[in-house]
């Protein structure tokens, strides 16, 4: 070892001033940047995943739904592009719960920063890859005959919205990500809450079809909303009471799983 | 620097860290005086890594308090982080990422610009031998290099105070070296080392102040030469030609010692624990006078279960897997 320069190194006269919050998010995205960039297959699912999945659904069940898969996929695409979304908001918690595990987490917490920066600059990267599938699946949509009848800017409001909600949902994984001890039963928790919220909601077919009681929980489900949100959005029709309960569950949801995931954050055990 | 004034690093007052019943660490009171490398000694599961992660802001303490570097560990969290570093026992660095890229990070994090944080790197890659590994992946590392980018991303800032957590575990015997090279490299130019061992060999070659803990508990403390002498079961061993030699030392030392001699007749030797070293050298000089002749003779250093033989009378409580993760 050479001495000479390992002592150089030590004495570092300057230290430098804290960074400021920004700075430390910014520089965490960076590091989700970089580990897309090492293994690219990360990204399935927000590329891979929304493709099958548009596909599947508009072949299998177009012509049952809707009679031709041309007018479900108009119905449809919207639906799939809240359910991916929200599918691919779970893996910021699975994320945050290797980190935790391999140890590293320590260091981020040992370190003198703004410390929710930990999770903000991993939720801004997110939001670029929620941003991508959305890309994804309206050009394979436009592809395969989609068109917008609000056209192009109530496709960008409608992802927008989504972009929204999914950040707040992202709370909900941080939180379970931080409590939960592994990562198979963050996976399991993940998909129990997932299906039942996905699924039973207006993303497949009109709920007027369903059993009463069905219909009273899809009715109260978010994601009901935002899918009905981003297909009023995108063939333009007056929405702007789903986007104002949207907007009050987003909050909500910033409000509770923010506040929950800092309290966690700051006294894990 | 107004801190610079204040003689401990570490004031910790009957700190006590319960996870349910279990209580982790039970009244741990200690004070780490600066530029020091103070060693925390103690089996698995003893509770050395649940004492530095509540000193390192990690943990809150379910009862007690303490002062780090001078500032008050549960309200002045903040200032604590900015003068103290962790390289915990696991990964302490993003394995996805090349060693370069984690320094880069970390020194983002701090506070340097992009400039100087890469500059930075380099500076620390070339320090701590890791120039050729700078772009490969941290998870492609030996152990020691590992090691190595663990503690290179400590130092970054040069922080005032270092948390080491068993930091040659499981390393080959030349990659120990070479962190214990770093360590007093580091104690030289002022930083505080506080580090966690199982081995009384590495709290003795690097500690200039010893704290043994066992079950939560510190058990003793002082320099390694005062633990060693307050142990004192040094061991006298010595090696002969043939039987009879063996015989005739046996009697003569079963009269020198309190202790009668341990007697390994398929080895041919004899082996005497003593309190006061001169004794050895009496022991050699009789069996000259005596005409016996001496194969080979050693001292040997109480290791970490004489230690805990004699203070707590009971072997190193090994707890294995379970509380490893404390």
């Amino acid at each position: 070892m050479e001495n000479n320069s390992l002592e150089k190194s030590i004495t570092l006269e300057k230290r430098p001033s804290k960074a400021s919050p920004m700075n430390a998010a910014l520089t965490f995205a960076w590091r989700a940047l970089l580990r897309i960039r090492y293994v690219p297959e990360q990204l399935f699912d927000v590329t891979v995943f929304p493709i099958i999945f548009l596909l599947m659904f508009t072949y299998l069940f177009g012509g049952a739904i809707s009679g031709s898969t041309g007018e479900y996929l108009d119905f449809v695409l919207p639906g799939i592009l809240v359910m991916t979304v929200a599918m691919i908001t779970m893996y910021t918690g699975l994320d945050l719960n290797k980190d935790i595990e391999k140890g590293v987490f320590d260091r981020f917490r040992s370190l003198p920063i703004w410390q929710p920066s930990v999770l903000v600059g991993a939720l801004l990267v997110d939001v670029v890859r929620y941003s991508l599938a959305a890309t994804i699946m309206v050009t394979l949509g436009y592809i395969l005959g989609f068109r917008a009848e609000a056209g192009f800017s109530g496709i960008v409001l409608a992802v927008l919205v989504i972009l929204f909600f999914a950040f707040s949902l992202s709370w909900v994984w941080t939180m379970l990500g931080i409590v939960v001890r592994s990562e198979k039963a963050l996976m399991a928790i993940s998909m129990m809450l997932l299906f039942p919220l996905t699924f039973l909601s207006s993303v497949f077919v009109d709920p007027t079809t369903m059993p009463n009681w069905l219909q009273y929980f899809v009715d109260i489900n978010p994601i009901t909303f935002v899918v009905d949100a981003s297909r009023g959005l995108i063939h333009g029709y007056d929405v702007s009471s789903e986007l104002m309960i949207i907007t009050y569950i987003s909050v909500g949801l910033i409000a509770v799983f923010g506040t929950l995931t800092m309290y966690f954050f700051r006294n894990k055990n | 620097m107004e801190q610079s004034n204040k003689t401990y690093a570490v004031e910790a007052d009957q700190l006590v860290k319960a996870f349910g019943k279990e209580r982790a660490v039970d009244g741990i009171s200690l004070k780490v005086p600066k530029g020091i490398v103070y060693g925390f000694l103690g089996p698995n599961g003893a509770g050395k890594t649940t004492m530095i992660r509540m000193l390192a802001t990690l943990l809150k303490p379910t009862e007690g308090h303490a002062k780090v570097m001078g500032y008050d560990l549960a309200k002045e969290a903040d200032d604590v982080r900015q003068s103290i570093s962790l390289t915990g026992q696991f990964a302490s660095v993003d394995e996805e990422l090349s060693g370069r890229e984690n320094l880069i990070f970390i020194g983002r994090l701090v506070g340097f610009t992009r400039k100087e944080a890469k500059s930075r790197a380099d500076e620390l890659l070339a320090a701590f031998n890791l120039q050729d590994a700078a772009k490969r992946q941290v998870k492609k590392y030996s152990g020691g290099m590992r090691r190595r980018i663990d503690i290179a991303a400590s130092i970054v800032t040069s922080p005032e105070l270092l948390f080491l957590d068993e930091p040659t575990t499981g390393l080959d015997p030349r990659s120990r070296n070479e962190v214990w090279d770093i360590v007093r490299a580091l104690v030289k130019n002022g930083t505080t080392v506080f580090l966690t061992t199982q081995y009384l060999e590495e709290a003795d070659q690097l500690a200039d102040l010893i704290g043994v803990i066992d079950r939560g508990v510190l058990i003793a403390e002082g320099t390694s030469a005062e633990l060693k002498s307050s142990i004192g079961v040094r061991s006298l061993i010595i090696e002969f030609e043939d039987e009879q030699d063996l015989s005739k030392a046996e009697s003569i030392f079963e009269g020198m010692f309190t202790q009668p001699p341990e007697v390994d007749r398929d080895h041919l030797s004899i082996s005497v624990t003593m309190k006061d070293q001169s004794k050895a050298a009496k022991a050699i000089g009789e069996l000259a006078n005596q005409q016996i002749a001496v194969k080979d003779f050693s001292m040997q250093q109480p290791s970490l279960d004489d230690v805990f033989l004699t203070i707590t009378g009971k072997p190193a409580q090994e707890e294995g897997g379970e509380a490893n993760g404390e």
